[in-house]
């Protein structure tokens, strides 16, 4: 798979630390692309996380929750039967996301912010939404801290991810489905931020993935670092080396980032992200910003971005909701254009495969998000053994970002197995009809 | 070709006693040559400076009446290069300052130094910047100052003093004061926040202090002239060029600029 053209100077990665950049720019990216109205807000902000980094009560509070509320240390399981399969025999371990509190590693980022939104003193939260995964953590963070919580979701996304939608409402927040644009995540999250814009002093904007003005991509990214941290332990623990691979999906980047981050420095573990390439990138229906994106500023931060000629937002497509975003958080483009990181699209066929894959081998349903993951290193494991290197002595971690129960349906119908006459709600959303049409 | 600034009309206004206004209207609504329209019947109805604001996929300053405007521009065919003929278009028919309101992307798409080279020959005044603050904007103070242009950057009610100061410091022509924490959209009734903004802007030393966002009708304005130097009216604008075509924003200009009470007294 080509490595883009991204034409940028390239400073030598050996000379310094790349972990825990602080923005606000990561090279030529980010900064603060956004209205003079959320300056105060994003000040504020900025200096409540900078004062709470530095808290020993504040990390002692994360560190109980992410302990004690949402099940960390997530596991690193070996994945033998998916390794003996399909990855020729190179040696897979998953960084098991998927078995947090809500499902996914979107519970890291949120209990963080919504710990900040009280210091702050806010009493509401308000978050956007794609595949719903980081609409159900803010639901659930908001009744856990005692906030009123709001979340934009795109239209066309509440009808494919109904089954999230009610456990919102369950967990007694507000879902308002958005119809104006594409009715998509990226319109949810222009709509997340007009309602902020309005309401900003009771309320903090809860984003859910790394990207966005300045701090929130070095911001969401601490809270995730936990992710590589782990993983960069457990695998010394278990196998007594480095991993030569590292590998996530990227949607906004916030679980790739995460992971990432534990092992930047370590010059010799080779890191892939892995784009949502949709029907395929010669076609026009994707959403791999990196691939084929160039740099523009959308939602506050200066980064890869799909747009047209005029720079207007293409529309992004996916059959994963939580990839389907037309731009990057501007930590990736910065790791992109120095090289550090390789990022790649895989098609929602690919995707597919895997997700069963999977299945199948080890008894794990995975999100259809971190399905782009395990395509990818499915690829990659093949070319690191056709080029020559020993299955055995070669270990790859894959960021399992989030289990697969909220995408039942889509893949049910993807793969043909709904019952006819079916009725079940949660399998019969325009997504599976969709799918199904294949 | 002499360029008309805002600035140069803010102070004929000043001149005669009266605050400036400032209408927008979309690009390309709901078709290039009726924009063209509808803004010359804007001047013609005593609007001193026009603002024709670039439709983008993601307008997250604009209420619902701007957004489905510039979504049908855009659904129309709308291209971003359709604004200099639409700037040349008014400015070849008008004595009004012509200002573009833009969200950056497409600026930065075309390239600034390119884009305000065109911009400048269209006989365009400046640029009012909704979601460029000054700390990104050095691409933006070069160009400008290379081709001439106004700068309008915006300060809020949330800005603090450090804030307007520094925005205050690089803008020209005029500072845009957002009269509430919001969108675009009309309202009943005038923020009482946006005095506090003016006064804000007036004492880090701006010259030009205009008020925007939720202003609709005449008594707004006469309320927002009593202490500021210009007021913006945008959503109430594109709600009559929706509803009712050229001759209704015609005689919505008209109304808001106190012309309609003359011309009535004139017949009287
Ligand atoms: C399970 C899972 N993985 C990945 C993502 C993509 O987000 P990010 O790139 O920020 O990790 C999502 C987003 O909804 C998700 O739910």
């Amino acid at each position: 798979m080509s490595t883009p053209d991204h034409s940028a100077d390239t400073g030598s990665i050996d000379e310094q630390s790349l972990r825990h950049a602080s923005g606000p720019y990561f090279g030529a990216y980010g900064g603060r692309w956004m209205p003079e109205s959320l300056m105060a807000a994003m000040d504020e902000l900025n200096e409540t996380f900078e004062a709470a980094k530095n808290d020993p009560e504040f990390i002692a509070q994360v560190k109980d929750l992410n302990k004690n509320y949402s099940g960390r240390p997530s596991l690193l399981t070996e994945a033998k039967r998916f390794s003996a399969q399909y990855c020729d025999g190179v040696r897979i371990f998953l960084k098991r996301e998927d078995l947090n509190h809500t499902g996914s590693h979107k519970i890291n980022n949120v209990l963080g912010q919504a710990l900040l939104a009280k210091r702050m003193g806010k009493t509401r939260i308000i978050a956007e939404t794609g595949a719903g995964q980081h609409g159900v953590a803010s639901a659930t963070a908001a009744a856990l801290m005692g906030l009123e919580c709001v979340v934009y979701m795109g239209a066309e996304d509440t009808r494919r991810q109904a089954l999230n939608v009610a456990r919102m409402r369950l967990l007694g927040a507000t879902v308002i489905p958005v119809t104006v644009g594409s009715q998509t995540l990226k319109d949810a999250i222009n709509e997340a931020l007009r309602d902020w814009v309005a309401n900003v002093e009771n309320t903090h904007y809860l984003l859910g993935t790394a990207a966005g003005g300045a701090p929130f991509p070095a911001m969401v990214r601490y809270f995730h670092e936990v992710i590589g941290e782990e993983a960069r332990e457990q695998i010394l623990e278990q196998t007594g080396r480095l991993p030569n691979a590292v590998t996530a999906c990227i949607g906004g980047g916030s679980n790739a980032i995460g992971i990432f981050h534990g092992f930047l420095d370590d010059k010799d573990v080779a890191l892939y992200g892995f784009e949502a390439g949709g029907d395929g990138v010669d076609t026009d229906r994707h959403a791999a910003t990196i691939t084929l994106g160039r740099p523009g500023v959308l939602h506050g931060a200066k980064s890869y971005l799909m747009q047209d000629e005029d720079g207007q937002t293409i529309e992004s497509h996916s059959i994963s909701a939580g990839l389907d975003y037309p731009g990057v958080g501007p930590e990736h483009a910065f790791l992109a254009d120095i090289g550090r990181v390789t990022y790649e699209p895989v098609t929602d066929t690919e995707a597919m495969d895997a997700f069963k894959a999977l299945c199948r081998t080890e008894g794990i349903l995975p999100a259809i998000e971190s399905s782009h993951a395990l395509a990818g290193t499915i690829r990659l494991a093949k070319k690191l053994v056709a080029e020559g290197a020993v299955p055995e002595e070669t270990i790859i971690i894959v960021n399992l970002s989030g289990r697969g129960d909220k995408d039942v349906g889509t893949a049910a119908a993807w793969f043909d197995m709904i019952e006819p006459g079916a009725a079940d709600a949660e399998i019969t959303g325009t997504d599976a009809q969709k799918a199904q049409e294949k | 070709m002499t360029r008309v600034t805002s600035a140069q009309k803010i102070a004929a206004a000043r001149a005669e006693g009266r605050p400036a206004l400032i209408g927008y209207l979309p690009a390309g609504f709901p078709d290039v040559p009726t924009s063209i329209e509808a803004a010359v019947a804007l001047a013609e109805n005593g609007v001193d400076i026009i603002e024709i604001g670039i439709p983008y996929s993601d307008p997250v300053m604009d209420g619902e009446v701007i957004q489905a405007a510039t979504v049908q521009a855009l659904a129309n065919g709308f291209r971003v290069a359709d604004v200099f003929d639409i700037v040349a278009g008014i400015t070849a028919r008008t004595d009004a300052a012509v200002m573009v309101m833009t969200y950056w992307n497409p600026v930065l798409r075309m390239g600034v130094d390119e884009f305000s080279r065109r911009f400048a020959q269209a006989g365009g005044s400046g640029l009012i910047t909704p979601d460029l603050v000054p700390e990104e904007a050095g691409e933006w103070l070069e160009a400008s100052e290379k081709y001439d242009l106004e700068r309008v950057f915006l300060i809020a009610p949330s800005s603090t003093p450090e804030r307007v100061q520094r925005t205050v410091d690089v803008s020209s022509g005029f500072i845009y004061c957002v009269s509430l924490m919001g969108v675009t959209g009309a309202r009943a009734s005038v923020s009482s926040a946006a005095q506090a903004v003016v006064d804000a802007a007036h004492a880090a030393g701006a010259e030009n202090a205009c008020v925007g966002l939720g202003v609709s009708r005449r008594e707004h304005v006469e309320e927002i002239g009593a202490y500021a130097d210009g007021v913006i009216v945008g959503t109430a604008l594109v709600a009559a060029l929706r509803d009712g075509g050229v001759q209704a924003v015609g005689a919505l200009a008209a109304e808001l600029s106190g012309a309609a009470a003359h011309s009535d007294k004139e017949l009287a």
